[in-house]
């Protein structure tokens, strides 16, 4: 099940390892997108850093980690494909992969009416 | 806190713009197209920008000419029927209050200036103005920015005929029975027109321009990309008090006339500058990589701080970062490396000529 930051950020859990996304509508109000710069692999991270940073053209958008851990993987392809960060292909662009030292640095995420009910 | 409407709000909302507060006014910052889009298609065909938020004044009278004059370092007496003229309200050390567009038509003085700095000018007016000198600002009137290469068939297919209208020129034309103030002129470096007219057919006008096929609406997110590959300045971030024309590379705003008698607010230090040179100039600056470098990044040079950026972000037409910045005068040759203090790591930049796109200006 697929979990939403007030942030925007989505989360989907797989055992110890939290994938991560921005939503839809994060996509589509930053607009057009021309940089992207992802966090390195073995970076430790603590819940609510900033590990990425999406620049648009009028403004930059740092992205948060939902949880602390470490970052074991990261989609380098989507960095070099700024064209793919599209709002219909938000759900499955995943942007990094957290192994969590905390599962429990996850509670208190919405779900996803309350997410659609939060930006409503 | 209440932010004022144009008279084409309930339009913009019905063109599904991105409403933003800007400068005390709901400003569509972008369409559905987005910023990018909005941009090319100013440069490859025409872009339509409400700008009504900025104040239309009108300042006539006998002394009228001459109150202008004590207030700007132009040559109003000069500005001929129907001729347009960059010009700048300066203190008393040559910092720049505002920057503004006066030309003359008919027996007044037609002034458009920053929306930023409205309240600011007409105050300044109001305190330096002769009792004999009369001020209407035309809240009654619409002010679109029409954009572009296709601009002028734009303005040919709606029925108007331009005939020998150039670059810098002000006139008044007929649209179905409706009077427009239109002048030659705009902020983005290519051919286009500045269209005054009443708040009631601005609508009309616009659906009309949008008929033609060849104009795109574009917000002020596409205005700001626009004007700073065309190496324009924005008061509040390449002029403000602080900061002479000189410095911000608008010697030719300055007429040679007044110059000479050195009789305009912060004449002497302003003809000292143009003597010896500035301290520092603005510059335009090349991001190497596809990181933009944003308004207020310090610049460096062998470590040391020589300058800032005052605006930055990404330039659509060059498909890469652009941005405008002040750097000390020895170092603001173009080519000269510099290291800007980026978040992160730091950016090398290079100094680059302005402007950045080749004006297009129908002269």
């Amino acid at each position: 099940m697929v979990k939403f930051s007030e942030d925007h950020e989505w989360v989907k859990l797989d055992g110890d390892i939290a994938e991560v996304g921005i939503s839809p509508h994060a996509v589509e109000q930053l607009g057009d997108i021309v940089f992207i710069e992802l966090p390195d692999i073995g970076t430790n991270v603590t819940k609510g850093d900033a590990v990425a940073v999406f620049e648009s053209v009028k403004a930059a958008s740092d992205i948060y980690s939902p949880a602390g851990g470490e970052i074991i993987d990261v989609n380098t392809a989507l960095a070099d494909d700024l064209g793919a960060i599209t709002a219909d292909d938000a759900m499955n662009n995943w942007l990094f992969k957290v192994k969590l030292t905390a599962p429990s640095d996850l509670d208190g995420l919405m779900d996803e009416d309350q997410y659609n009910a939060m930006i409503d | 806190m209440n932010t004022k409407q144009t008279p084409l709000h309930a339009f913009h909302h019905a063109h599904n713009a991105r409403m933003v507060p800007f400068a005390g006014w709901d400003m569509p910052v972008q369409y559905a197209a987005g910023i990018k889009a909005e941009h090319l298609a100013t440069r490859q065909s025409a872009g339509l920008f409400d700008v009504s938020h900025m104040a239309q004044l009108e300042i006539s009278g006998g002394r009228a000419a001459a109150d202008l004059s004590t207030l700007t370092p132009s040559d109003i007496a000069g500005i001929g029927e129907g001729r347009l003229r960059y010009s700048l309200f300066l203190n008393d050390q040559g910092g720049v209050l505002d920057d503004l567009m006066i030309g003359r038509i008919g027996d007044l003085f037609y002034l458009v200036v920053n929306a930023g700095r409205a309240d600011h000018d007409i105050a300044h007016l109001q305190k330096h103005l002769d009792a004999s000198t009369n001020m209407a600002i035309r809240t009654d009137r619409a002010l679109v920015a029409l954009q572009g290469p296709q601009s002028a068939n734009v303005l040919g297919m709606l029925g108007l005929r331009l005939d020998d209208f150039r670059f810098m020129q002000l006139r008044h034309f007929d649209f179905d029975g409706t009077e427009l103030l239109i002048s030659r002129s705009g902020y983005t470096g290519e051919d286009g027109f500045e269209i005054a007219l009443p708040a009631n057919v601005a609508s009309e006008f616009c659906d009309a321009c949008l008929s033609t096929g060849l104009v795109t609406l574009a917000g002020l997110g596409a205005r700001d990309t626009l004007r700073m590959e065309a190496g324009l300045p924005l008061w509040g971030h390449e002029l403000d008090e602080t900061i002479t024309p000189v410095e911000a590379g608008l010697g030719f705003a300055i007429s040679k006339k007044r110059r000479d008698m050195a009789d305009f607010p912060g004449a002497n230090r302003i003809n000292d500058q143009l003597k010896t040179g500035p301290k520092r100039r603005l510059v335009g600056l090349s991001a190497s990589g596809a990181r933009p470098v944003r308004d207020g990044v310090i610049l460096r040079h062998n470590d040391r701080p020589v300058g800032s950026v005052t605006s930055g972000g990404f330039a659509p037409s060059l498909d890469r970062p652009a941005a405008l910045g002040f750097v000390e005068a020895e170092l603001a040759t173009p080519g000269t490396s510099l290291l800007a203090d980026t978040r992160g790591a730091p950016t090398p930049v290079t100094v680059s000529n302005l402007p950045f796109v080749q004006h297009q200006y129908f002269r």
